[in-house]
């Protein structure tokens, strides 16, 4: 089956569109199967699934860093913010040059890149911690840092791929916070790759289950809950009782 | 909202947060720096012994040879440095080897470091290249001095020459090794945003390169001393004396001390370059590289 969008204050264009998409690697791994869905502005989509069923690979198509081997996707990339599994920082940078990198590759001038460098480290509570070396952070301010990096572009669209995986617990659900803070204030389209049912519905405004290899969408949830969200939410019985809806899907895609 | 920085309120970093150094615990230091200081003095004093006891009596004992042929490091110390006529001798020869090998390992850096940016563009580059670099390394050098020098006749130049032949391998192969070293999501970081083959030479590759490089310049620094002394041994006329020359001299004229002078010195050289360009290492790269999980 594939993605029935059940649309929810939805309009105008998406913001990112994927058609069909398949994807075959060149030793024969079949990872997407006509993988088909859209994320509209002020949209927060997470995707769910078992390990190795091509998740990341989405992302690595959406950002142009894969070609698919079939079906296209629709996407604006001039300001997309991509932040991946690792912080990817680079050793020789402090934390401003490194928040600096992306505008700098995109050639914007040094005195506007520094303000908007700072702006960022700001927003992602980094602020002192500039001239830091990335083996002088900890896991969850590489994170921080690695966020700041992308916010400086200002994206429209926001890839994330399982950025809070190597984070312990208390880091990771303040990180969610800072996203979803992040998500209210520059109202980018969100696509969130996760292994974990409880931070995809914590964050999203939707959810979607994929299957086990070759990978193509096969429940789509909606996550009724208001923004901004406590930390309680988690707790509360709603949220349980759609985690738990999730979780059965997710079980049967595993099989 | 934020979990550690900027609490403080004057842009001051609270103690015991999340911001502090990582590093070796004030205990650890103290220990690693005690056995640095007292370890290379104790396996000094144990080399002077067995050398000393191997001029008195071992070397007649084990080899059935002279004394004479191995001087107490006290003679070689007084004859070599005591004296200002051998002092000065030996220290003008370790002086031209310096600048000689300093000029060769200049040449080497320049285009052993060109040749490995070129290997890294493409992988049919290396693998066109590096069966002739093993072929370099592995070349007998005393075997093909009788070509260069026919080639380049007496003087620096063929001096040059075998300093850089001897040299070259660990600038080309460090390098090379440093400038792959970027990890596959920097470059996809480069590859988002477009960035051409030269932003990405400059901005990632280069800088994470330098740990390597720097290890790289360290080995050949020592090298290159080596090959000044060789090439001296070889190519005597046509340019000023070096200390190889300088203790192949001494020896022609059975003074022992001052050969053993002459090593103590050419190695002196090579430890020299070899802390000098450790420091300057540390000095480039030490804010950010974190040795560990890399040698």
């Amino acid at each position: 089956m594939t993605a029935t969008s059940t649309p929810l204050q939805r309009s105008g264009a998406p913001a990112l569109r994927f058609s069909n998409v398949s994807m075959v690697f060149p030793d024969g791994t079949h990872a997407l199967a006509e993988t088909s869905f859209d994320v509209f502005p002020g949209e927060f989509v997470t995707v769910v699934g078992p390990s190795g069923c091509g998740k990341s690979t989405l992302l690595r198509i959406a950002s142009g860093l894969n070609p698919a081997t079939s079906g296209s996707v629709t996407v604006d990339r001039s300001s997309l913010g991509y932040v991946f599994q690792d912080a990817t920082l680079l050793q020789w940078r402090n934390v401003l040059r490194n928040v600096e990198l992306m505008a700098e590759l995109e050639g914007i001038p040094k005195a506007e890149r520094r303000k908007r460098a700072q702006a960022a480290i700001d927003l992602v509570g980094l602020t002192g911690a500039e001239g830091k070396f990335p083996k002088q952070l900890s896991g969850g301010m590489k994170m921080r840092a690695s966020l700041a990096r992308s916010l400086v572009l200002d994206p429209s669209v926001f890839l994330f791929d399982e950025p809070f995986g190597a984070v312990d617990e208390i880091t990771r659900e303040r990180l969610n916070d800072e996203v979803i803070s992040l998500f209210q204030r520059n109202g980018f389209a969100g696509l969130f790759i996760t292994h974990s049912i409880s931070e995809a519905v914590f964050l999203s405004t939707r959810v979607l289950v994929m299957s086990a290899r070759p990978g193509h969408i096969v429940a789509d949830f909606n996550v009724p809950f208001d923004y901004p969200r406590s930390p309680e939410l988690r707790f509360d019985p709603a949220f349980a009782e759609l985690s738990g809806r999730i979780s059965h899907e997710l079980r049967g895609a595993h099989s | 909202m934020s979990m550690a920085a900027g609490s403080g309120g004057l842009g001051m970093t609270p103690p015991g947060t999340a911001l502090e150094m990582v590093g070796p615990s004030p205990r650890a230091k103290r220990k690693f720096e005690l056995s640095r200081f007292i370890g290379p003095p104790i396996v000094l004093l144990v080399f002077v012994a067995i050398w000393q006891y191997m001029h008195v009596s071992g070397m007649r004992k084990f080899f059935d040879k002279p004394g004479f042929l191995l001087p107490s490091p006290f003679t070689v110390v007084n004859e070599s440095f005591g004296h200002a006529l051998a002092r000065d001798k030996l220290l003008n020869g370790v002086k031209w080897t310096a600048v000689v090998s300093l000029i060769g390992l200049s040449f080497t850096i320049v285009v052993g470091m060109l040749l490995a940016v070129i290997m890294a563009q493409a992988r049919w580059a290396e693998r066109a290249f590096y069966p002739y670099l093993v072929a370099l390394q592995a070349v007998p050098i005393l075997a093909i001095v009788p070509i260069i020098l026919s080639v380049f006749g007496t003087g620096l130049l063929p001096r040059l020459f075998v300093c850089a032949m001897i040299a070259f391998f660990p600038i080309v192969t460090n390098t090379l090794f440093g400038l792959q070293s970027a990890d596959v999501g920097q470059h996809d970081l480069f590859t988002l945003r477009g960035a051409n083959r030269w932003t990405r030479l400059w901005k990632l590759q280069v800088p994470a390169a330098l740990p390597a490089v720097f290890t790289g310049f360290r080995i050949s620094a020592g090298l290159s001393v080596i090959g000044a002394i060789v090439g001296e041994q070889f190519f005597r006329g046509g340019s000023k004396p070096g200390i190889g020359i300088v203790m192949e001299s001494y020896r022609q004229k059975a003074i022992y001390p001052q050969v053993y002078g002459g090593i103590i010195l050419g190695s002196a050289l090579g430890i020299a370059f070899f802390l000098i360009f450790g420091w300057l290492g540390r000095r480039v790269v030490g804010n950010w590289y974190e040795a560990s999980g890399r040698s």
